[in-house]
């Protein structure tokens, strides 16, 4: 079974990010970027797959310019087998996404795809979903454990009031959550490696997808900021202020 | 113009979101109809029809729906799409695991999470873990949009819509829920309650979240937990708060040894008032918290507790 793992370049978890004062956006110059880290636990479980025997490849995709390729090659020190990048506007809806990996999924016919459940910039938690949809493939979402067992799988879900088990026959789309696993740092041998392992290159007109936007980001601001607080010297004053000046106990 | 909301209910009550779900579809403007796709779900039709501003209830009663299986309410709901201009279910898991599939199938470019409705075809919603604020435009035919359930207050229950049962495609059976381990708990939902407290690693065990837990008793709270309690294995991973956890924006949220990430930051920091207690003063959280107090938990907590 060949394991497909969608992955993206986001701005990194730990960065503190700056709304630009003309409303386009968020400055993304000298920004460190990384791996989703969402993606990070797809990739990390797609290579389970494959040590244990279930899977035979796994191939990541990423649609994108090719500043992208820097993070793509980190997925692939981390053991992808190969990569392909769909050569793209960086701001391409999730709509237009799932469009393109379906074509690739159907053109390197692969028996399984693991995304993330939502990019850390985005934050739109749509892409598996859509994949899914338009492949006809059942979906497993949120996954916080996954078990293959020939032409099915058992999925564990983290849902908002606790776990769920699903059963589903497999070619599937699984999206992952925190607790699927812990991803692991790629080694220096192996970042070596993964400089020769093959990137392609694929034109987005050759996916035969159209990509044109159905929205506008009229504006991009910074969150109403919270004024400050006090500090309180005791937990007397702590329940004094909040009986007698915020009133919410 | 006309909106349908997805419901969402365990075949026994409505949950709480549905009715802010509603309160954004009445926002849009035009006419406003919940579905209800459930099995043995007719209590839950009932109480949707009594939710202010609903003007007709769709009741679809079928084995196939008693799980809430998004493969199946989503193609449910495909067959309804034509007759409306939005569609919305409430930012649960269960919203977002179906919606998009619904956008998908009739080819519509989703917005996720809307916290607010701009009008009837531009909706503001948070990026970056809400430290950014995108105000997006539509030009789908059908808008299909996930909401923020704090972003827009829970409709009244003064309605009395119609009710009118309806078919839905057949099941397409792919997928069945064989287990599940839900929390089971006395306090409020963590979604909807008024006063969250939080332990994050701070507190140190899972036994230690005890005194979490006798805190927010003694306030009637719900007890929420950042991810690194939950990774830690204190709290279950429905207890965490954050950008990629709940969001809550109770009137009173306690933050207990928990040092304030941005990730954190973003799933609490619409709370009316936010309370920190950490030991070390130079943890973000107290950037902001309205009351913040340095101090030792172990000591801190079980004094609160007593001067409540
Ligand atoms: C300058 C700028 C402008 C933007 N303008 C818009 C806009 O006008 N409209 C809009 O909708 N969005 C816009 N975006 C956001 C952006 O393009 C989103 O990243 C995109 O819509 C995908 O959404 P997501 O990653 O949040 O999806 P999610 O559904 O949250 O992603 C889930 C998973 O899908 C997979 N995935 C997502 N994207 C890719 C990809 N490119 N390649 C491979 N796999 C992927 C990954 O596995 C990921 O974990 C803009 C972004 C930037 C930086
Ligand atoms: C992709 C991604 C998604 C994430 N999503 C989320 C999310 O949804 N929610 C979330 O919460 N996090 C999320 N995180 C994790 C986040 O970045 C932080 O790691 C996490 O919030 C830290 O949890 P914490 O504050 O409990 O732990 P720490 O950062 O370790 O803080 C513990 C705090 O406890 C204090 N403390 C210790 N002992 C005591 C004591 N005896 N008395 C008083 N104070 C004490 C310390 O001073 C410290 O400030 C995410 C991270 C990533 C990369």
């Amino acid at each position: 079974m060949k394991v497909l793992v969608p992955v993206k370049r986001v701005i990194d978890a730990y960065v503190s990010i700056r709304v630009k004062s003309d409303g386009s956006g968020v400055d993304t110059d000298n920004v460190k970027m990384s791996l989703n880290p969402f993606c990070e636990i797809a990739l990390e479980e797609a290579i389970r797959l494959k040590e244990a025997g279930t899977a035979t490849e796994v191939v990541l995709v990423s649609i994108g310019s090719a500043d992208i390729e820097t993070v793509m090659r980190s997925g692939l020190a981390m053991g992808a087998d190969r990569a392909i990048r769909v050569d793209a506007d960086n701001d391409i809806e999730p709509l237009a996404i799932a469009k393109i990996l379906k074509h690739i999924v159907e053109k390197e016919e692969a028996g399984m795809v693991i995304t993330g459940k939502q990019s850390i910039d985005g934050d739109n938690n749509q892409t598996g979903q859509m994949l899914s949809a338009l492949l006809g493939w059942p979906q497993a979402t949120f996954a916080s454990e996954v078990a293959i067992d020939g032409d099915s799988a058992k999925v564990t879900r983290e849902v908002d009031g606790g776990l769920e088990t699903i059963a589903i026959p497999m070619p599937a789309v699984v999206t992952t959550d925190l607790r699927l696993n812990e991803p692991r740092y790629p080694t220096l041998p192996n970042i070596m490696k993964a400089k020769k392992k093959p990137l392609d290159v694929i034109a987005l007109a050759d996916t035969g997808v159209d990509a044109a936007k159905r929205q506008t980001v009229t504006n991009v601001s910074p969150p109403e900021a919270r004024s400050a607080g006090v500090m309180v010297g005791s937990v007397t004053e702590l329940v004094d202020k909040l009986k007698n000046e915020a009133k919410v106990i | 113009m006309s909106t349908l909301v997805i419901a969402q209910h365990d075949n026994a009550e409505l949950h709480a979101s549905t009715l802010n779900t509603v309160t954004a579809a009445s926002q849009v403007g035009g006419d406003v109809h919940v579905l209800v796709a459930g099995s043995g779900a007719g209590a839950v039709a009932q109480e949707a029809a009594n939710v202010s501003g609903v003007a007709k209830v769709l009741h679809a009663d079928a084995d196939h729906y008693k799980d809430g299986v998004s493969v199946e309410i989503a193609n449910l709901v495909v067959s309804l799409a034509a007759d409306y201009s939005h569609i919305m279910a409430g930012s649960t898991t269960s919203g977002k695991d179906m919606l998009p599939r619904v956008a998908a199938l009739i080819d519509s470019s989703q917005i996720s999470d809307i916290m607010a409705v701009d009008s009837a075809d531009t909706f503001k919603r948070p990026i970056y873990a809400g430290n950014a604020i995108a105000t997006v435009q539509s030009s789908d035919a059908t808008k299909v949009l996930t909401v923020r359930p704090t972003g827009f207050d829970a409709a009244e229950l003064s309605g009395s819509a119609d009710v009118a049962v309806i078919e839905g495609p057949a099941a397409n059976g792919t997928t069945s829920v064989v287990g599940r381990e839900l929390t089971v708990s006395e306090r409020p939902d963590l979604g909807a309650a008024d006063i969250v407290v939080s332990g994050g690693r701070g507190v140190g065990s899972a036994e230690n979240f005890k005194i979490i837990e006798s805190l927010a008793d003694k306030l009637g709270a719900a007890v929420g937990a950042s991810r690194a309690a939950v990774d830690a294995g204190y709290m279950p991973n429905d207890y965490q708060v954050g950008q990629t956890g709940k969001v809550v924006a109770p009137n009173l949220y306690i933050a207990v040894g928990i040092s304030g990430a941005i990730q954190h930051l973003a799933g609490m920091k619409d709370s009316k008032v936010i309370v920190a207690i950490n030991k070390d003063d130079e943890a973000p959280i107290f950037q902001v918290a309205d009351y913040g107090l340095v101090a030792d938990l172990f000591e801190a907590v079980p004094e609160l507790v007593d001067a409540l």
